[in-house]
């Protein structure tokens, strides 16, 4: 064999040696995506979401309620579970961890006030009771704390005054007695089931759902990290009303008690502007018989909307904004009435929207004269009655539910508080298990996103927020399950924030969608034309040594 | 004190238990079950125009035709994100500048008083709508360029252009394609940014582009079949284009019989631009979407009719002692005391302005012209005289 030939043959040789052992595994490994591990099997098992919530309930029975032999065995607890089986993948639990016992000396005196308010301020001095827990105080049948026909009334602090008949029997009979008296009062001032898959609306059919709970849902915004609240002023008629209000102090007075206390729920920021010129897109009807102009609720859904295009808002956040308006009507249609759909006036004379805000109409004709008045005339808000409607609509918009409590139940309102802590425990359950279920189907689709589509970059970071929302939310429900509720709501937080940071980063822009024609189309002019010469010289060494293989067969024999 | 009982909560559910069929009447209960007819709170349009350069002055007119009808009917502008890829009002072609018109004999101008324009020119991109579309922009985009819908919303996608079969064309560079587009409703619906959505398309072989969807509660039209081509519909001889494609005009022409308390439906909608009008066949798919499409009003993704309830309870608040308010007084006053008096016009230096030195202007080497007159002198001078003169000059 001549030594070109030989020297052209292991030069082939060599070239495709080169390419396969060097340049496939360079080439794949500059061509490859940079994903970061993702822990995939914990993601898969927040698939399935098995909640348990567990409620401390303490029952504090007062003098006279317990019979002395029942009263030996005391304190006791007791543990009382209930399944519910939502779906396939949504199992849900409640405990209810009661613990029975008497009252202490300085509780019997506290209960000895004249009101029922009273009493509770008195008792929450003595103790306060942690987050999520309900303490309901068993008082004697003959007690005349609570009123004509009350037998249960409801504190601003997670208290109960439940009146109940003393018994005789075996001390079983008599504690599923008082729970029976109890359970009302959980369903008032704990979750109710409803609120629950209400909150897991996000994972269940609609259809699992009932009515009211759909118009909540409806209602109130979706669990976000920061609200902003606007409080605007308008006025039509500048030229007759120069309307002043003290806006800064009556937020301050009125309605940061209650943006404090839910602030471990989210950040808060309130602004507030007044409109001059600002109209109304409906034109009033005048009623004789009331000698007013009425708003009828049908036209009320038309008002919103020529007046959205004047309030700004604020362009810095993307968080949800809730507007608050209070229209002053202008002379030529005072007084404004709204009417409700039967036709009847309505008190607060104001309405709202669903994840949107409330308008409320003040009216001023009788704040001073019209004939005699010099123009414009200066006219002061009072600041305590907008609030009052405004604090209600807020409290509806952001999810504080309407209690619908049975007959004979005495719900004291939360007046200057904003809300009462027992409220703002229901409102934590049902966002903690909405945050929960939200962060879990944000995970769950992110990591099947990831899977699917193998050209997605996962960065580190990224990765990191997905391993932080996934320690979260197992920890969220783990407190859940402990039954700490503040805990609970602050990990809900953290995975929700991590969970919404790492679906909507930018860098996870799915363009890289290649049809395979244009995967060929791009590596074909490239890779071509290097390898046929290559694959030739090969095809023609393996034939060359065939055919010697061939001759030396042929000498043999 | 009794708690305030929710009157209108008991009234929503004895009127849901009675009354439960959708009829389309203006009674009482009619209005309750307002609720759960839609399922919606809110309404969001995105309105793409995706082609640059004059001649394509139809598309520009035809997303500012749509975006007129949705403001009118009610969507506010931090509703609407509008993306026109090209300047057409202010195109030095435009022989009625700040105008684009919609018939010809310039009848109506879409381009409005108050239109505002939210992605433009070169940020019209495939990127920056599917980033529009999936939320995932950086945080540093404000509140208009968003797309903050969530999952009450219903919003209405109008992307019009020059298409194919299966794709969209954007700026003459770049496209988007049908799987894309399907993988990115579907990114909406993992993370319930809408409700319901409405898509509406107008280019050639528009149809292609709905066949890959798979996510819930979406409807689509599309203004062409595959394989027919959109046409447009009338050239204005004063300004020389093509002012609207034929889909987009009947449209327009729809929508602008339709009112914010108007009770036309889907169907309606589906019979706009026959195959008599438009020569090419318009199509639709509802096989997405879960209501009877005979139920949806046109308000309902055009309009935005909010539902409205009746506030029933108040918080009884007690006005606190005047203290609260005094301390604010002062505290307000200490800060605004000055420490030192400004007057306006010390703060800018007049003096300067007034009488200034004339700019030192920097020195440029003479240019072309200067420099060619003088070769030519020289040259000149040199055939004339010879070269033996040049040591005098250098």
């Amino acid at each position: 064999m001549d030594l070109e030939k030989q020297r052209g043959r292991n030069a082939a040789l060599a070239i495709a040696a080169v390419v396969v052992i060097v340049g496939i595994p360079l080439w794949w490994r500059t061509t490859e995506t940079y994903r970061a591990w993702l822990p995939m099997t914990q993601i898969r098992e927040l698939d399935s979401l098995h909640l348990c919530l567990t409620v401390e309930v303490e029952v504090v029975f007062a003098q006279g309620t317990l019979a002395p032999d029942h009263q030996k065995k005391l304190p006791l607890s007791q543990v009382r579970e209930q399944d519910h089986h939502v779906d396939t993948e949504t199992n849900l639990k409640y405990r209810y961890e009661t613990k029975y016992r008497t009252a202490t000396i300085m509780e019997e005196d506290a209960l000895n006030q004249p009101t029922p308010a009273e009493a509770d301020t008195a008792l929450h001095i003595l103790s306060e009771s942690a987050c999520g827990s309900v303490v309901v105080y068993v008082l004697p049948a003959s007690s005349n704390l609570l009123a004509e026909g009350v037998n249960v009334f409801v504190g601003l602090k997670r208290t109960a005054l439940v009146t109940f008949e003393q018994r005789t029997g075996p001390l079983q009979a008599v504690l599923s007695a008082i729970d029976a008296e109890v359970e009302p009062v959980l369903q008032t001032m704990s979750f109710g089931h409803r609120d629950i898959i209400a909150a897991l609306s996000n994972r269940i059919r609609l259809a699992k759902l009932s009515k009211e709970s759909l118009v909540d849902s409806m209602r109130a915004f979706k669990s976000s990290p920061g609200y902003e609240i606007t409080f605007s002023l308008l006025n039509p008629s500048p030229q007759y009303h120069k309307v002043q209000w003290d806006i800064e102090g009556a937020v301050q007075q009125y309605i940061q008690p209650l943006l404090d206390k839910m602030a471990p729920v989210s950040n808060f920021s309130v602004d507030s502007q007044i409109l001059y010129y600002a109209v109304l897109g409906v034109n009033p009807r005048f009623d004789k018989t009331a000698s007013a102009f009425t708003l009828s609720a049908d036209s009320l859904a038309h008002v919103i909307n020529p007046v959205e295009a004047r309030l700004g808002s604020n362009a810095a956040s993307s968080n949800p904004v809730l507007n608050f308006l209070l229209y002053v009507p202008d002379p030529q249609h005072s007084p404004l009435i709204i009417r409700d759909h039967r036709g009847q006036g309505v008190s607060t004379n104001a309405f709202h929207s669903p994840r949107w805000g409330g308008i409320m109409v003040y009216n001023v004709n009788d704040m001073y004269d019209k004939d005699t008045a010099s123009l414009p005339v200066n006219l002061n808000i009072d600041m305590s009655k907008v609030m009052g409607v405004f604090l209600a609509q807020l409290r509806l918009l952001l999810g504080v539910h309407q209690v619908r409590p049975p007959k004979g139940f005495e719900v004291q309102g939360p007046g200057n508080a904003g809300v009462a802590d027992w409220e703002l425990d229901r409102l934590l359950w049902s966002r903690s298990v909405e945050n929960v279920a939200t962060a879990s189907a944000t995970i769950t689709s992110l990591s099947q996103l990831l899977d699917e589509i193998g050209n997605i970059v996962i960065n580190d970071n990224i990765a990191q927020q997905v391993l932080n929302a996934v320690t979260a939310i197992q920890a969220a429900i783990a407190e859940l399950e402990a039954g700490n509720l503040a805990f609970a709501l602050q990990y809900s937080r953290e995975a929700i924030l991590a969970s919404e940071c790492a679906f909507f980063d930018p860098s996870l822009l799915h363009l890289l969608y290649f049809p395979d024609d244009q995967k060929f189309a791009i590596y074909i002019p490239l890779f071509l034309p290097m390898c046929v010469p290559i694959l030739l010289s090969l095809l023609k060494i393996v034939s060359e040594v065939r055919q010697k293989r061939a001759e030396k067969n042929a000498k043999k024999d | 004190m009794m708690g305030s009982l929710n009157i209108l909560g008991i009234l929503t559910v004895s009127f849901v238990l009675f009354h439960f069929s959708v009829t389309q009447t203006n009674d009482v209960e009619g209005r309750a079950r307002q609720f759960f007819r839609s399922g919606h709170t809110n309404n969001w349009a995105v309105l793409v125009c995706t082609s640059r350069f004059w001649f394509n002055y139809r598309h520009v007119a035809n997303s500012l035709s749509v975006y007129r009808s949705v403001k009118r009917l009610g969507i506010p502008d931090s509703h609407i994100v509008l993306m026109l890829a090209d300047d057409m009002a202010c195109n030095h072609r435009n022989p009625k500048p700040a105008t684009v018109f919609s018939h010809k004999n310039m009848e109506l101008n879409v381009y409005g008083d108050d239109v505002e324009v939210d992605y433009r020119g070169y940020e019209v991109t495939v990127e920056n709508f599917l980033r529009v579309l999936t939320g995932r922009l950086p945080p540093s985009t404000p509140r208009s360029k968003r797309l903050l819908s969530d999952d009450h919303s219903n919003i209405l996608i109008y992307l019009t252009g020059h298409g194919g079969n299966g794709f969209l064309k954007f700026q003459d560079s770049e496209e988007i394609s049908n799987v894309e587009l399907a993988d990115a409703f579907e990114q909406m619906w993992q993370k319930r940014r809408y409700h319901e959505l409405l898509f509406i398309i107008d280019t050639c072989q528009g149809a292609s582009m709905y066949e890959r969807f798979y996510s819930p509660n979406i409807m689509a039209l599309a203004s062409s079949q595959v394989g027919e081509d959109s046409l447009s519909h009338q050239p204005d001889l004063a300004i020389g284009v093509h002012l609207m494609d034929r889909y987009t005009f009947y449209l327009l022409e729809f929508l602008e019989d339709i009112h914010p308390a108007s009770q036309a439906n889907m169907n309606d909608l589906f019979k706009v631009c026959p195959k008599s009008q438009c020569v090419s066949t318009p199509g639709h798919r509802t096989d997405l979407f879960q209501r009877d499409p005979g139920s949806v009003l046109i308000t309902d993704f055009f309009g935005s009719v909010r539902k409205v309830e009746i506030t029933m309870e108040t918080i009884d608040l007690t006005a606190a002692a005047e203290p609260l308010l005094e301390e604010k007084e002062t505290r307000v006053f200490a800060e605004d005391s000055p420490t030192q008096m400004l007057s306006y016009v010390d703060q800018l230096p007049v003096a300067e302005i007034i009488h200034q030195k004339p700019k030192q202007k920097n020195w440029h080497p003479p240019d072309g012209f200067i420099l060619g007159l003088w070769t030519l002198i020289i040259l000149i001078f040199f055939k004339t005289y010879g070269v033996k003169h040049l040591k005098h000059i250098f």
